[in-house]
């Protein structure tokens, strides 16, 4: 293979894990401050749809990745009422939120069915892009790769050298002393969780806008899921789901090509890859207990009820 | 700001125990008003499509019964997965490999013939179903891993793994390559109950009898109390001598086994042979009905009704209001919200607090 085929691939493998990768670091804020929110992929769907939708009406796909951001942490509020203000079963809520996203996006995206998309197009950094061998990859993608980028940094160094990321991890450990130390500690949380959603909002987006330019119903095809299972497969530190997300993205690419090569393998096996790698994945980390333990914030799925 | 609080109630609210989930129902009803008249349709119109109308004819209560057997069945299982403390969320999957491995006699063996091969299709459907449910009831077992995600996942596994067989070694040879199996013989299909007036097969009687079943097992026996102990208190279980991870192990294979049993059921009574889509999200609406059952398999047999009226209103809306039939899966998730919302009401007595003008301080406490 030559190089320029390997990083024609390897932007491939990239633009695949772009959504994974937003996703889950917004999953992992709102983990962090310790809500379990199974709504990733509800909200990532709406997110694909509104993007979808404002982008065709207005014919600019900013518009759209603004309004699918906007509209991803406005959905969460539901999943943080229930949950926060009013307790309840965190696990339930979340699919709950899922199963309505999934229910919403369906009813709005049927207009948009078999419509052409708008296409967010990549931005070429002009002279980096190019340098040999990784120019396009690093400097010649979407808009939404960079941001996936920053965003990596900018949640690590929030979380690990800020007060308020501080705070946040006080709260996702401990909520009983947090409070009493008179931290807000639902305030905390419901930031998280609208930060989650508005992530989970890009990243759907991205998917409507880059990865697949149209509206297809279920697309987001349980990568919500995958991006929960990121979370706890970097053991909650930013920077491992980078690696994560890049290394599923790597899955889901090494499948499709499979499949264009015409391998004897059976499509729908190949198709399965990414799921099964999931699982796979997970047994590995979840054996590993010594490391799982260190990093989960302990009063993550714990209903917090201040006592007055 | 104006604010909820939450104040913890002495004892859980006997009222609130009953009354929430019509409570939750009144809520999505009007929430539904809105959004029909959000999409320009009258309300009360929108409402009597949804709920009235498909109980007005008896072809369509039949249509119902077919419907709310897959979601009883599954949702019941799931109560003992739920009340354990057990995460099940991949009874989609469980339902598409019950099926899958009740079909072995009839796709592959189709020359035998006879009264044995209906309870041996159900029973391999039971298999099938709690085979693949041991899948996380293992990992977490063993390993600790998230039974959520990974039966989650082995639900897009097992939708893949039909499509495989429909499409490759079990496609019918004389089916044109349409993705189906050979449609099943007669003695592979489950009878109608009352052919006369409608399609509804016997299905529902094991609905009810799993409902039973499982009702008197977790409120008369010794198992009941073990699933409820270790899903309140797995610390407690252990004290009382009983096994977390045995318990993995018995709630995953019962909720697997009713799950592979609906999808068999779906299968045999419904359909009559394996399509590439054999269902249209019964393992995730099962979740809602267990919760709008309140985890109890007698609500669950009620809550089962509910969300099947709500597919036939969906089909019935789209014909007679043309709304699409999507705005079913809406209701369906605003319903398991105010279900969710409104069990607050049995543990908290809910306070909207104003802004209070500055007070004098507060003694220390």
């Amino acid at each position: 293979m030559s190089p320029d085929v390997i990083q024609a691939i390897l932007i491939t493998v990239v633009t695949a894990a772009t959504p994974l990768l937003i996703a889950a670091l917004g999953e992992l804020v709102v983990e962090r401050s310790g809500v379990l929110n199974l709504g990733v992929e509800g909200m990532m769907i709406i997110g694909a749809v509104t993007g979808f939708g404002a982008a065709q009406i207005t014919g600019s796909p900013w518009a759209g990745v603004l309004v699918a951001i906007v509209c991803g942490a406005l959905f969460s509020l539901p999943f943080a009422v229930l949950t926060l203000s009013l307790a309840t079963n965190q696990v339930a809520t979340g699919l709950s939120l899922t199963l309505l996203g999934l229910g919403v996006a369906g009813m709005i995206g049927e207009q948009f069915v078999g419509l052409p998309g708008v296409r967010l197009e990549a931005i070429a950094i002009p002279g980096l892009v190019d340098i040999p061998l990784i120019g396009r990859l690093l400097f010649g993608q979407d808009p939404i790769f960079y941001l996936s980028i920053l965003l990596a940094f900018g949640v690590w160094w929030f979380i690990f050298r800020t007060r308020a990321g501080l705070t946040l991890r006080a709260v996702g450990d401990s909520h009983g002393s947090a409070h009493a130390l008179g931290i807000n500690v639902l305030r905390v949380r419901y930031l998280a969780v609208m930060f989650g959603g508005a992530c989970a909002g890009l990243a759907g987006a991205h998917l409507s806008l880059v990865y697949i330019p149209q509206w297809v119903e279920n697309m987001t095809a349980g990568r919500g899921w995958i991006a929960l299972a990121l979370v706890v497969f970097a053991s909650w530190l930013p920077l491992r789901v980078v690696i994560g997300a890049y290394l599923f993205g790597a899955v889901t690419i090494a499948q499709f090509h499979a499949q264009a090569q015409g391998v004897a393998i059976p499509s729908q096996f190949l198709s399965a890859l990414p799921y099964l790698a999931t699982i796979v994945v997970l047994v590995l980390i979840s054996s590993n207990r010594r490391m799982t333990m260190r990093n989960t914030p302990a009063s993550l799925g714990k209903p917090f009820v201040p006592d007055r | 700001m104006t604010r909820i609080e939450l104040v913890r109630r002495p004892q859980h609210s006997a009222l609130f125990s009953v009354l929430s989930p019509f409570i939750a129902v009144l809520i999505t009803a009007l929430i539904g008003g809105i959004m029909f008249a959000m999409l320009g349709k009258s309300p009360i119109g929108g409402l009597y499509a949804y709920f009235i109308e498909p109980l007005t004819e008896v072809w369509s209560i039949h249509e119902l019964i077919i419907k709310a057997t897959p979601l009883i069945l599954i949702a019941v299982g799931l109560s003992v997965c739920f009340l354990s403390n057990n995460w099940n969320i991949g009874a989609e999957g469980q339902f598409i490999m019950g099926a899958i491995a009740g079909s072995v006699m009839p796709v592959l063996y189709p020359g035998i013939t006879g009264p044995m091969v209906l309870p041996l299709m159900l029973v391999m459907g039971m298999a099938g179903g709690a085979a693949w449910a041991t899948i996380p009831a293992f990992l977490k077992a063993r390993f600790g891993t998230n039974e959520i995600l990974s039966s989650l996942m082995l639900v897009y596994v097992a939708e893949l793994f039909l499509d495989w067989l429909v499409r490759g070694p079990w496609r019918n040879p004389e089916g044109f390559n349409f993705p189906e199996t050979r449609s099943f013989h007669a003695d592979a299909i489950l009878p109608e109950m009352l052919s006369a007036s409608g399609r509804a097969h016997y299905g529902f009687v094991f609905a009810i009898l799993a409902a039973l079943i499982v009702w008197f097992m977790l409120s008369r026996t010794l198992k009941g109390y073990e699933i409820r102990v270790l899903g309140e208190s797995p610390r407690a279980g252990r004290f009382a001598g009983f096994s977390a991870k045995r318990m993995v192990f018995f709630a995953f294979i019962v909720s697997g086994a009713l799950a592979g049993l609906a999808g068999i059921i779906e299968v045999s009574g419904a359909i009559g042979q394996l399509r590439p889509a054999i269902s249209p999200g019964y393992g995730f609406t099962a979740i809602i009905v267990a919760f709008l059952g309140r985890l109890n398999p007698l609500g669950i047999v009620a809550a089962g009704l509910i969300l099947a009226l709500s597919y036939l209103g969906g089909e019935a809306a789209q014909i007679s209001l043309g709304v699409s039939d999507k705005v079913a899966n809406v209701f369906q998730g605003v319903l398991l919200f105010s279900v969710l919302a409104c069990d607050t009401l049995i543990r908290y007595r809910i306070r909207i607090v104003r802004p209070q003008p500055a007070a004098t301080p507060e003694p220390a406490r």
